[in-house]
């Protein structure tokens, strides 16, 4: 990224915006782009600092940038600035395995995520931004009557509310996945899963980029490298903030942060009910097309998908212990090997290209944290635990929503911070702890 | 690799133990109010640097343990026997 100065530059794509989407990319300027040879313009640009804003969002992933480009688009707020102390998509939503799914437990989670479903089916043309949703079924095993229990639990409220879910037997899930052992002769023998058909993976850096795009062209300054070092409050009220590029007044703060959510909290003087842990995932070298569906075992802790260039992607559940260092451990490479294999034998040959680690702030009861907080002006979006990725479209209309009512929508209001002291927990457990 | 200097068992893996998160004083619960009960429950320090946790050591002594960590480097700095470390004269008899 470079460090250029002084006056915004010109963005290049034209952005002839409409209020239903952007224009830029299509197949005509990509074939002109190919033959000219020039350059594509960037995205997005880049900024001087003001000293003043309407509202500030800390963090530049999928949640603070979608909510920025909904205050913009959908509520008419001018000046937003998106703070990132990296570069955008450097946290969770470049770490986590793009997996989107809605088939939850609660029906207030079931409603919130079905919710994200529907503006992800609708992103692409939304961003003018291909990001690539595959809608290519999503199967949750079940290796013991509990979980057999809980997934017709799942079916019940997902078909209540709307939700495409059925639980299906070995014979049909061996039809779906070919390469599964679905033979009664292995450890963890498999009874049934519950079929999710909506579910699938997408493109995580193209849904940050597109977000980051359409804000942009809706007004929104993105500044990358900017770390906050604190947060101003005054009789209860939050006034400004601080970071390393110089001070901002504002009146409105939201955090957006994974992993950094208790600590920017705390600079507001507000403690958070999460703790944080790690959790890794690895990809294979590629392969031809062979998996279509995404697969997840609970009990064997990991899912697995193959990606558009064919790779496969591995995920667990966060690491045993809480922690804020994202190397990757021996542990979970030997356990996360041994666990694909009980499920898919044959790919005793595949190797490993590498792994990584994202930090997932965890909170009591699996359901995310949304919305005001004691400190007038102060928002929070965080606690997204392992399933943040897929909720930044909906949770970016609501905390837009949130922001510019001063209350949060219905669809948001049982995740309040208040819940906690309240003793109102929206228990996910069963349906967030691993099946991503 | 993690290693955790058990006061009775010498230095073992992690995977030995198991992680029971923040240590906190448990609240009496015969006067403590449900908001105090619930804070005591769900909130968290959460640092990013050093933190007093409680572990219990399943595969080995079953003792609880307060150990001082830190959750960026995953260096310890001390564990101690939970129980004896409350009520530290038993120390001797439990020897």
């Amino acid at each position: 990224m470079s460090t250029s100065h002084g006056t915004a530059r010109t963005n290049g794509n034209g952005h002839a915006r409409t209020r239903s989407g952007l224009r830029g990319y299509s197949a005509w300027s990509l074939l002109r782009h190919g033959l000219s040879r020039s350059g594509w313009p960037r995205a997005w640009r880049e900024h001087e600092l003001r000293d003043r804003y309407d509202a500030v969002i800390i963090g530049g992933g999928v949640h603070g940038l979608a909510t920025a480009y909904y205050l913009a688009r959908d509520h008419g707020m001018r000046h937003i600035a998106v703070l990132e102390r990296a570069y955008v998509g450097s946290g969770g939503s470049g770490r986590n395995t793009a997996i989107l799914r809605s088939n939850y437990l609660t029906p207030e989670g079931v409603r919130f995520y079905d919710r994200s479903i529907q503006l992800y089916e609708h992103l692409a043309a939304d961003l003018n931004f291909n990001v690539m949703f595959s809608q290519r079924g999503h199967l949750t095993l079940a290796h013991n009557d509990a979980s057999l229990r809980t997934m017709r639990w799942r079916t019940e409220v997902n078909k209540l509310q709307g939700v495409d879910s059925e639980v299906i037997g070995p014979d049909r899930i061996g039809e779906l996945v070919p390469y599964l052992d679905t033979s009664a002769e292995t450890r963890y023998p498999i009874l049934g899963a519950l079929y999710h058909p909506p579910g699938g993976i997408v493109r995580h850096d193209a849904v940050v980029w597109g977000y980051a795009r359409g804000a942009d062209a809706h007004g929104v300054h993105i500044h990358q490298q900017t770390e906050v070092t604190g947060i101003d409050v005054e009789h209860g009220r939050v006034r400004g903030l601080r970071t390393n590029r110089g001070r901002i007044a504002t009146p409105v703060v939201l955090n957006a942060t994974a992993g950094w959510s208790s600590l920017v909290s705390h600079q507001a003087g507000v403690e958070m009910p999460v703790q944080t842990f790690p959790l890794q995932a690895a990809v294979t070298e590629p392969v031809r097309p062979f998996l279509d569906t995404v697969v997840v075992s609970g009990t064997l802790h990991v899912y697995v998908s193959q990606t558009d260039r064919g790779e496969l992607v591995f995920g667990a559940s966060v690491d045993p212990f809480a922690s804020y260092s994202i190397r990757g451990s021996l542990e979970f490479t030997e356990g996360i090997a041994g666990h694909v294999l009980e499920l898919m034998p044959a790919l005793h040959r595949m190797r490993l290209l590498r792994q990584w680690a994202g930090l997932c702030d965890m909170t009591p009861d699996y359901s995310p944290i949304m919305g005001p907080t004691p400190v007038e002006g102060f928002y929070v979006d965080v606690g997204w635990g392992t399933y943040g990725f897929k909720a930044g479209p909906v949770s970016g209309e609501a905390m837009a929503a949130c922001i510019a009512d001063g209350k949060p929508p219905e669809i948001i209001s049982a995740f309040g911070l208040d819940r906690f002291a309240d003793g109102r927990l929206v228990g996910e457990k069963g349906a967030a702890a691993v099946g991503h | 690799m993690m290693l955790l200097p058990c006061p009775w068992c010498g230095p073992r893996h992690a995977g030995e133990f198991r992680f029971h998160g923040a240590a906190g004083t448990r609240p009496d619960p015969a006067t403590t109010t449900p908001e105090q009960w619930r804070r005591y429950l769900y909130v968290h320090d959460n640092p990013r640097g050093w933190q007093t946790e409680s572990w219990y050591h399943s595969a080995g002594c079953r003792r609880f343990l307060t150990v001082e960590r830190n959750t960026l480097t995953h260096e310890v700095r001390s564990a101690r026997d939970t129980q004896l470390d409350a009520a530290p004269n038993a120390a001797e008899d439990a020897r």
